[in-house]
């Protein structure tokens, strides 16, 4: 919808005082090229302009820490001379315009930042947000990201281990499609993305150039989304295949030590990968651009901004050239000197033998202005009025209903159509509490799970950014996996309106203070702002992704009740309904979250796993103790007799949230070794049942509540199949 | 010691699964590269991996079945030398003509990865390790095309689905071989069921047809 009125600068998203101070910073007007790459590179997306000075809040540091936040991904030493590779990133707004290929790109590109780390890609997870599954919109744009996200993930043959999905009305025209990918690499070659060495050679390889996602990050990424119909050409396209031989390709040059500097091309294309080359390396980069393989007749700043995807940029010495050419050609990969490396500060790029780009590269890559957010704080939260939500007169019925709504049931509908084993490293699948993957070569598996709390952000947001790091450390925990690692993807709505700042810094100083508890950092992470439409804006939505250590993948522990008679407990105490999904709105005052308890009742689970103490451990979420419990009986086709203790209402103390809340099992001859390791933690230990029988038996002071097993798997399998029929 | 090669096309994604399950059971295992005309010296079976070979394009299996590679595999096959098809190698070795049929879009018209029970039909082919007919084998399906169709009585069923077809082949059959029975074929993955840390060790039965 340009007009030739509106002057260039802002129809390429810059805003006024942005446009006059390139002039000055750059002595003299940009040319087109220029005022384009600027325009791109300043964009939130790329600069994190509005979000930069909050995220220096994360821990980042740690000795198990081989890349901190900075480059393509973040590495972790895990041992054996193996380093682990991870990074989460939204492509909300392709998304929300193209579900297919917006969701199948941003696996695509998740997946080039790890093996531009030289890593091999060995799991991929998904956390997605849609609308309510009763808007045909909201229908549509799940199944068609389900379908993408299967589309590319199986065809490269990374598995798709785990993730989360949430519906609410609040993402009804801005989903979320946040992508985490995961791999593997020797600890003493992590690549990076600096260039060095004048004189070195620039290497563009993969696929040809052509017009897709011009001006993905700055007119889709950085802007609220309205009903524009012409933001579609600026949706990429993706091609697997060519990921696929990219890897391979990337993969064995790496192994052979070919490469000085490797990089991918993301957002901002070349503009961005040669501008951070340069700016990182501290070094010049001279590009001729008639040298670019390309689909289409391109302009010079089209083919600096486009955004085609599955291309890789490395820097070569001389003498490597031919190498690298020719295994490209192996892998039937266009690959091309377009530049060299030069002495200096400065990214010049020519077209035609004229110069059409000459400037200090840190200008780019570095040099965008960074803005406060307005710090506008929201209403303290309410507590919920308890007494004007009517008590079920079914209670076993409520908990059929719960356990068959769509954020609560089976989410085998989702993870059956993706291929979650390719690599035959998958150790625990889909559907538990994290997902575990064998570290190839070595005894030990990562654990990995993906989590927020978003009500609980919107309400009361420093409380829910503890409780979407501490949620996803629990997840990870509950497979016996100690945390050592997090990325984060922090999708908010537009932070210059309302609260939304305040919010953002506020979940930040959460995030933080859990994470630091946990010794957990913060390794890699992405922002995505401008998440609202003019109806809505999303719930603030700051995504975790936790990766857990196991020393021995064979000591995994499941959520399945394993044997009867095996003694049920529940470490941890609390929950309320507010924000619950009993509740179904975003509505109260979450419980407190009590970090240090929290973490102690996290430690405990670990430790008892490593102990070979734990048959099944689940961890207490979205539904309450009800949920947890009717998940442990439907996964292990057992159930259990339980008493709870009462003196709150009985569909509080069934489905509350909150608390830090673990549901485990052991054998009866190992409870007085559990309860030792219990002694002086401040953390609740509660006997509260044994596993046998059909049926999950509760009672709560004068009530008994009863759901056969049967029953329960039933409404939870039903649920997403129903919702979508 | 048996030296099995596994074949690796542009797009191949499960060759090192399927080398690591043929090296668990004491063979050798190398690289048959797409563009060669021979197979390695030396090769006395030949495995086709699964995956997404020349991308899929035009049809599951179409490309790679006319590849250089295949034609020293055609004559390997038609030496009495073994060969074993798993899911994109299925597809290859029914495109190729090795294998009777064809595999069609799944009834459920999506990708499917769910672990199955396959049941043995045959048991005089070296491909269930003497299981006898009846027998149950646990192994994981994962594929967007795989439903066999064709004339079963042109081929020797070998596995069928177990408690239900989901995918919708002719005679729920999961695995076929030619007539002889050195050829076989099958859509799901043997090569991710030969390790109890990952749930099941019944692949095994599937794989050792490869070994002397």
């Amino acid at each position: 919808m340009s007009s030739e009125a509106v002057p260039l600068h802002r129809r390429l998203g810059l805003t006024d005082d942005e446009a006059a101070l390139i002039p000055e910073l750059l002595g003299r007007e940009p040319t087109d090229p220029e005022l384009v790459m600027f325009s791109l590179m300043w964009s939130e997306h790329c600069s994190y302009k509005h979000s930069k000075p909050l995220l220096r809040g994360f821990p980042t540091t740690g000795p198990r820490v081989l890349q901190g936040p900075g480059e393509n991904a973040g590495v972790i030493d895990v041992g054996d001379g193996l380093a682990v590779a991870l990074k989460i990133e939204s492509h909300n707004h392709p998304s929300a315009v193209e579900p297919f290929e917006g969701a199948a790109t941003g696996v695509g590109g998740i997946v080039r930042d790890i093996m531009a780390m030289g890593a091999r890609p060995i799991a991929l997870l998904d956390s997605l947000r849609f609308g309510s599954l009763e808007s045909a919109r909201s229908r549509h744009l799940f199944t068609r990201a389900v379908a993408g996200i299967g589309h590319y993930g199986n065809c490269i043959g990374v598995p798709t281990v785990g993730g989360e999905v949430a519906f609410d009305d609040r993402y009804e025209e801005s989903c979320l499609v946040n992508a985490m990918c995961v791999g593997v690499l020797p600890a003493g070659r992590v690549l990076r993305a600096a260039a060095s060495g004048p004189g070195n050679a620039l290497v563009l390889y993969g696929n040809r150039t052509g017009r897709d996602g011009i001006g993905g990050a700055s007119v889709l990424a950085s802007a609220e989304l309205d009903d524009d119909e012409d933001k579609r050409p600026s949706v990429q396209v993706g091609d697997p295949f060519t990921e696929r031989k990219l890897m391979d390709c990337s993969l064995e040059l790496a192994d052979a030590g070919a490469f000085v500097a490797l990089q991918d091309l993301g957002a901002a294309g070349l503009t961005s990968s040669a501008s951070e080359m340069a700016s990182k390396g501290g070094v010049g980069l001279e590009i001729d651009l008639d040298l670019v393989p390309l689909r289409e007749s391109l302009t010079p700043a089209e083919i600096l901004v486009s955004e085609s995807q599955e291309r890789m940029l490395c820097v070569v010495e001389p003498g490597r050239v031919d190498e690298v050419i020719a295994t490209c050609r192996k892998w039937d990969l266009d690959a091309t000197v377009i530049g060299r490396v030069t002495e200096g500060d400065r990214l010049v790029a020519r077209f035609g033998g004229e110069v059409v780009v000459d400037l200090p590269a840190r200008l780019l890559a570095d040099d965008a202005p960074v803005y406060g957010v307005p710090q506008d704080p929201a209403p303290a939260p309410v507590p919920l009025a308890i007494d004007g939500i009517p008590q079920p007169a079914d209670l076993a019925g409520a908990w059929r209903d719960l356990l068959g709504h769509p954020n609560v049931g089976s989410r085998r509908w989702i993870y059956e159509r993706y291929d979650h084993l390719v690599g035959a490293n998958t150790v625990r699948r889909p559907g538990g509490d994290a997902a575990v993957v064998r570290l190839p070569g070595s005894a030990r598996a990562i654990a990995l799970a993906t989590d927020c709390a978003e009500r609980w952000c919107e309400l009361d947001p420093r409380n829910g950014g503890r409780a979407s790091v501490l949620e996803a450390a629990r997840n990870v925990a509950a497979v016996g996996a100690r945390p050592v690692a997090a990325t984060d993807c922090l999708n908010f709505p537009n932070p210059e309106k309302g609260s939304t700042g305040w919010r953002l810094a506020e979940a930040i100083a959460g995030m933080a203070e859990a994470l630091t508890a946990l010794e957990v950092p913060i390794v890699s992470g992405n922002v995505s702002l401008y998440n609202e439409s003019a109806q809505r804006a999303i719930l603030p939505t700051p995504v975790v992704g936790m990766m857990g250590l196991l020393e021995r993948a064979d000591r995994s522990v499941g959520q399945a009740f394993v044997a009867d008679d095996d003694v049920v407990i529940l470490i941890g105490e609390g929950g309320r309904l507010d924000a619950s999904e009993y509740l179904g709105r975003t509505e109260g005052a979450p419980e407190p979250v009590d970090v240090r308890r929290e973490v102690a009742a996290i430690d405990l689970v670990i430790r008892a796993a490593e102990a070979g103490l734990l048959r099944s451990a689940h961890d207490v979420a979205g539904g309450g103790l009800g949920v947890a419990l009717a998940e442990s009986a439907i996964a292990g086709g057992r159930g259990a007799r339980l008493t709870l203790a009462s003196g709150r209402r009985d569909d509080e103390v069934l489905f509350g949230e909150g608390g830090g809340r673990f549901v485990i099992t052991v054998r009866p001859d190992d409870i007085e070794v559990l309860m030792a390791l219990t002694a002086d933690l401040p953390v609740a230990v509660t006997r509260i049942g044994v596993v046998g029988g059909d049926a999950l038996t509760v009672t709560i002071g004068d009530t008994r509540v009863s759901l056969t097993v049967a029953e329960a798997r039933d409404a939870h399998e039903r649920a997403l199949p129903e919702a979508l029929a | 010691m048996t030296t099995v090669a596994v074949v690796r096309f542009p797009g191949s994604l499960d060759h090192d699964s399927a080398a690591r399950a043929v090296e668990g059971l004491g063979a050798t295992a190398v690289e048959a590269w797409h563009a060669d005309d021979a197979l390695p010296a030396g090769t006395d079976a030949v495995l086709i991996p699964g995956g997404f070979s020349y991308g899929d394009h035009l049809r599951c299996g179409a490309i790679a079945s006319r590849s250089h590679i295949m034609g020293a595999i055609a004559r390997h096959a038609a030496e009495g030398g073994r060969v074993l098809g798993i899911c994109n190698g299925f597809q290859v070795l029914c495109e190729a003509g090795l294998l009777p049929g064809a595999l069609r879009r799944n009834a459920t018209l999506s990708f499917v990865c769910r672990q199955m029970n396959l049941e043995v039909a045959d048991a005089g082919t070296p491909w269930t390790g003497g299981r006898p007919e009846g027998a149950l084998l646990s192994v994981p399906v994962k594929n967007n095309e795989g439903a066999w169709y064709g004339d079963p009585a042109t081929a020797r069923p070998v596995l069928r689905y177990a408690g239900g077809n989901p995918l919708g082949s002719v005679e729920a059959i999961a695995g076929i071989a030619n007539t002889e029975g050195n050829v076989m074929g099958l859509m799901p993955h043997p090569e991710e069921a030969c390790d109890p840390l990952l749930g099941s060790t019944d692949g095994e039965a599937i794989i050792g047809g490869l070994l002397r």
